[in-house]
């Protein structure tokens, strides 16, 4: 790629990214909405957290407070990375929604331009969320992080953007392979990553087939390295085998969600599957 | 000799259909169908002008748009732009390509001067300087300065459609397909689109490629007349030599001779896939 083709390129990728926040300051109240759902969301993990002690489980092996930091966890990394996922995996529906699909694929610019300048906002965005909503988690329930390594935490965390991006450019494919169901299956693909990858308990409860499925998920590694560095303090150097799988994972998953990706639109312009009407 | 703008050699497309009959079960998948959109075509358009493709909905205009602007795949045959391969080098082919179509294709909650640098980045213009160029060419196109930061969806149409001309100008395109502009304008707007078309073919070193089924329109904006029906090219000229060709007084009566029916003016766009 020459120079100019490069810098024409990261325009494009600035320019996804700052389309994005133009739309979401228009819709801003809906932002706001989300934002008080976010909070709500993981304040109602925290304190069903605080009641579980109430509903009977105590004894020698019960830690409620960890039981509510491993809770806790998990709600706020879940909403950061499921809106991360969402948000690329609906670039496609965004853009059939406003009518605009047929422009942007109009446009000189690469695929991997596109769904890359989609996620660079989404995960931009997801962090401000997440972190308010740490913010206010951490004033409410007391969190104690003095045994954490954020650090630990931070290299996961940044690890499993690259397979989650991947994820997501595989789903956002759904809807230009079917523009009438594939949102409902783009739904579909979060929920099962809801279930399967240990957002709010340890996989060993679930049964053998959506344990085998929840090792295949990325969401599982980040979700047990983030837990690992923030209940247990495992720092940069204990994270490293999390990390490496994480990253083997988006090797596979980025080109091959980008491979998956051309594919469809090359089937959606020879079916005419483009259009906005579907 | 010049690379012509358009060079279409043997280009056909068609649709597959599913239909179901009343009272077939959901389970069970109708019969497919071919739909051809277009019949094999063969076309030269050199560089500059504005050339009209006419036709009633379902003549297959919009797909020849939808060909060249890399949107659609041809079943068989080549289609290149200014020397590219519409297929094999789809992305080159697009940075000198631009279409207006007629549901102008906007960010609706998105300001125009939000839609237009989006625009600007897409086809890697500079952000720096590109307000000034905006305002710049709205003015050209007779649209306020208040506009300029009004969500899209607070302007009437005939403003939406002036911003994308706007926005194709930003991009600087070779060739510009216009796919049916005035169609749903009230009869002002349509006036002042138009105006802004008419000005498109003295000021600007752009190949244009008008869609349209208003015969007026094509007879007063077009330097060359392609007529469709049924996929099919039916005639080839000036508007001033189709009607001498064909013996009307108009590009509707041509039509007419050609087909047999009349062109009339419908709302909706061309159903294509």
């Amino acid at each position: 790629m020459n120079i100019a083709v490069r810098s024409s390129q990261t325009g494009a990728l600035l320019g996804f990214a700052e389309r994005q926040l133009y739309v979401y300051k228009r819709y801003w109240v809906w932002e706001l909405v989300w934002l008080f759902y976010s909070i709500v969301s993981v304040l109602s993990i925290g304190y069903l957290a605080s009641g579980l002690g109430t509903l009977g489980a105590r004894g020698a092996g019960f830690d409620l407070h960890r039981a509510q930091l491993y809770l806790l966890v998990g709600a706020l990394l879940w909403g950061y990375l499921s809106l991360v996922f969402m948000e690329a995996a609906f670039a496609i529906s965004w853009e059939r929604w406003e009518g605009t699909i047929e422009y942007t694929f109009m446009a000189p610019v690469r695929r991997v331009t596109h769904l890359m300048g989609i996620c660079l906002f989404a995960i931009g965005y997801g962090l401000v969320r997440t972190f308010v909503v740490l913010i206010v988690a951490i004033a409410i329930f007391d969190i104690d992080f003095s045994h954490a390594d954020i650090a630990g935490a931070l290299v996961v965390l940044a690890a499993s953007m690259v397979p989650l991006v991947g994820l997501a450019i595989l789903t956002s494919v759904l809807p230009l392979l079917s523009p009438q169901k594939g949102e409902q299956m783009s739904f579909a693909v979060q929920g099962f990553m809801l279930l399967v990858s240990g957002v709010y308990y340890p996989l060993s409860v679930l049964p053998v087939p959506l344990q085998l499925a929840g090792y295949a998920s990325p969401l599982t590694y980040a979700l047990s390295g983030m837990r690992a560095s923030l209940l247990d303090g495992v720092g940069v150097g204990g994270e490293l085998p999390t990390v490496g799988i994480l990253l083997a994972m988006g090797a596979l998953l980025i080109p091959g969600g980008i491979a998956v990706f051309s594919w469809a639109e090359r089937r959606a312009k020879r079916l005419g599957l483009l259009k906005r009407s579907g | 000799m010049s690379v012509p703008a358009i060079e279409i050699r043997g280009v056909a497309k068609s649709f597959r259909r599913r239909g179901r009959e009343a009272g077939t079960p959901w389970w069970r998948f109708g019969e497919s169908t071919d739909k051809v959109a277009l019949h094999p075509l063969d076309l030269t358009v050199e560089p500059g002008g504005v050339t009209g493709v006419l036709g009633p909905n379902g003549s297959g205009k919009s797909t020849l748009i939808r060909i060249l602007g890399t949107l659609l795949t041809p079943d068989s045959g080549t289609a290149r732009v200014f020397g590219r391969d519409v297929v094999t080098d789809a992305l080159e082919v697009r940075r000198h390509v631009n279409r207006v179509s007629v549901e102008a294709a906007f960010f609706k909650e998105l300001s125009p001067w939000e839609n237009m640098v989006y625009a600007a980045r897409l086809y890697g213009n500079p952000r720096a300087g590109t307000r000034r160029q905006v305002l710049d060419i709205l003015a050209e196109l007779g649209l306020p300065r208040d506009v300029v930061d009004q969500p899209m969806k607070q302007l009437s149409r005939g403003q939406q459609q002036k911003v994308a001309i706007a926005r194709s100008f930003l991009t600087a395109p070779s060739l510009l397909l216009m796919d049916e502009p005035t169609t749903g304008l009230d009869p002002r707007s349509k006036k002042e689109v138009q105006a802004v078309l008419d000005t498109l073919r003295a000021g600007r070193d752009v190949t244009v490629l008008l869609c349209t089924h208003d015969m007026d329109e094509a007879a007063a904006l077009c330097d060359r007349v392609l007529m469709m029906d049924g996929g099919r090219v039916l005639a080839d000229g000036s508007p001033s030599e189709l009607r001498h060709a064909h013996g009307g007084a108009t590009l509707e009566d041509v039509f007419m001779h050609l087909t047999g029916k009349t062109l009339e003016a419908e709302e909706t766009e061309e159903v294509a896939p």
